[in-house]
């Protein structure tokens, strides 16, 4: 079930450290929204505020509130937990548990959440892997370790770890900047069939790939080193690498600075 | 840079020949020379010692009238000749295996809320006060172990024997202060406590945070996220860790030889004092024995590297099985 993410007035910390500042967006149901921005900028801290990641880091903190649907993900008395599993997450480098088999990586998520009959679980890591573009890759070998794989069927079965548990949201981390060109390919595509079912945000330092991708684009900035990342603008993805609204997104997708 | 092109280089010197496979400095030559040396004379000074204590144990088997595996007797000064290594093969094993039963889960424990539960003010003095229970001189355990441990546990012996004697091996069937092998293994557990504990912590810490985050990211709890993550990429240092405080364990001499009230008997009543280890045996009897006694001595000794071995040597197995699925190759 696709979900709506209303963001309000965001600001997060790491101790004493500002990271972002005051971050107000809507993300539709079944969209990718990609975020860009020179590094440091925030983007990334950002996204883990979406699913409760950044308070995991020592002495990160989070003000504002954000919206799935209606229900604040930070109000009180919400467990980031629960949180974690209706708000899915794929990382920069390919994640899986190294000491699983394929099937138990895929089947880990919804081991977590209750008790599966051992058919059920076959069935829901099949449709998993198949949604992940990666079935006819593993489907024989579904008892060998996920570490075994190469680097980009490891972020497919990473992908297919997050939806087996049929989350809310989805969300990337520069899912690609480990992976070769036609790896990333196939992530791209597999992105283009995911956001039928699930809303989908990516963080991106390829803009071309934000361009491929995404439905509406984000762009974060800083106005200087150590100051706290901005949201600078959000928009349909085709107005900001055409004609966007403001200067300092014009001069960043044109190469003229970051 | 583009402007040396045009200047006229002066050719270079002719190279100083050099020998073929030699790296023509003296300070690789030197070095070279000392770890080859190092390591040859490492391997000679294992083959001597090798050497000898084969030959000396198997002058001291030959003469022994009593089968040197089965026999339940120390006493190589008698005529015959009559001495086993039975009661001191049982005693080492069951008090270590009651050593790492209690050791290691409390080991893994204490190295799972120093690396992942414990605040950081916290942490750090804690391991601090757990490396310096390995500082401890192991005669000083025997003493304490003797004085205190000894008397204190009588109650639990009552205990244990009422609860559990049904059990057998908990069944206390002689009265006596406890001076038994089950109290040599508490005794053990703790003195291993230490290096099982900061070996565990040391691999515990070198979880990858990205393996500790998927856990985290698919909704997974504190306990889960070390159940998923943790515990399995520490797996094999476990066991490594395990392994050296058995290697402790086995070998231990002083604290043993200081609480154990001796005897040649194999009871699996470990409450009842008495039993022997091979490095008690050992240390009581070397003293007083003479030349041929020592012999008998030493081929227990013998027994009880051959047993350090093979544990070690299980341990690798165990590691090595495990290897496709570790968190090594990541």
């Amino acid at each position: 079930m696709a979900k709506r993410i209303d963001v309000g007035g965001l600001t997060a910390y790491y101790g004493s450290h500002k990271a972002i500042e005051d971050i107000s967006m809507t993300v539709e149901p079944r969209s990718v929204t990609a975020f860009i921005g020179p590094s440091g900028c925030g983007k990334s801290t950002f996204l883990r505020t979406l699913n409760r990641m950044h308070e995991v880091t020592p002495g990160g903190r989070v003000e504002g509130k954000v919206l799935l649907d209606d229900e604040n993900l930070y109000g009180s008395g919400v467990d980031p937990v629960t949180v974690r599993r209706t708000v899915g997450m794929v990382f920069q480098r390919p994640n899986p548990f190294p000491t699983m088999s394929i099937f138990d990586n895929v089947a880990a998520g919804l081991r977590l959440n209750g008790s599966y009959r051992k058919n059920q679980l076959s069935e829901i890591v099949e449709k998993s892997l198949k949604g992940a573009n990666l079935w006819n890759e593993v489907k024989d070998r579904l008892n060998k370790p996920g570490s075994g794989l190469s680097g980009g069927q490891q972020q497919r079965l990473c992908i297919a770890r997050a939806i087996a548990v049929e989350p809310d949201v989805l969300l990337m981390d520069e899912p690609c900047s480990a992976l070769d060109p036609i790896s990333t390919l196939a992530i791209e595509d597999l992105i283009g069939e995911l956001k039928e079912r699930f809303t989908i945000v990516i963080v991106t330092h390829n803009m071309q790939q934000a361009a491929r991708v995404s439905d509406r684009t984000a762009f974060f900035n800083l106005s200087a080193v150590g100051k706290p990342g901005r949201l600078i603008e959000i928009d349909e993805t085709e107005r900001i690498f055409s004609n966007p609204s403001v200067q300092a997104t014009e001069d960043y997708i044109s190469g003229r600075f970051g | 840079m583009a402007s040396t092109t045009q200047l006229d280089i002066p050719p270079a010197p002719p190279a100083r020949p050099r020998r073929p496979g030699s790296t023509g400095r003296a300070g690789d030559k030197i070095f070279l020379s000392l770890s080859r040396g190092s390591g040859i004379l490492l391997l000679l000074i294992m083959a001597s010692i090798a050497v000898f204590l084969s030959y000396r144990a198997a002058t001291a088997i030959s003469k022994d009238e009593g089968n040197f595996f089965t026999t339940f007797d120390w006493n190589p000064a008698g005529d015959p000749p009559v001495f086993g290594i039975a009661v001191l093969l049982f005693g080492t094993v069951v008090s270590s295996i009651i050593a790492m039963v209690i050791a290691v889960p409390v080991a893994v424990g204490i190295a799972l809320f120093i690396s992942h539960y414990a605040p950081r003010k916290l942490a750090a003095p804690l391991a601090y006060v757990v490396d310096l229970l390995a500082a401890v001189p192991s005669i000083v355990y025997g003493i304490w172990g003797a004085l205190v441990l000894v008397p204190y546990l009588e109650g639990l012996n009552l205990w244990l024997d009422q609860f559990f004697g049904w059990t057998y091996i908990f069944e206390k069937t002689e009265v006596g202060v406890a001076r038994s092998l089950f109290t040599v293994g508490i005794l053990l557990a703790i003195m291993i406590l230490p290096i099982v504990t900061s070996v565990s912590r040391e691999v515990f810490l070198q979880v990858p945070k990205m393996n500790e985050e998927a856990a985290l990211a698919l909704g997974a709890t504190r306990w889960e996220v070390i159940r998923l993550s943790v515990l399995p990429f520490g797996r094999s240092g476990i066991i490594s860790a395990s392994m050296l405080g058995l290697g402790r364990a086995l070998g231990e001499t002083m604290a043993v030889a200081t609480v154990l009230s001796p005897s040649f008997l194999i009871s699996l009543h470990v409450l009842n004092p008495g039993g022997g280890t091979f490095a008690q045996n050992i240390a009581a009897k070397f003293g007083e024995a003479d030349a041929f006694g020592r012999d008998a001595l030493i081929a227990s000794g013998l027994v009880l590297f051959v047993l350090t071995l093979l544990v070690n040597g299980a341990a690798r197995l165990i590691i090595a099985r495990r290897k496709e699925y570790s968190g090594a190759n990541a």
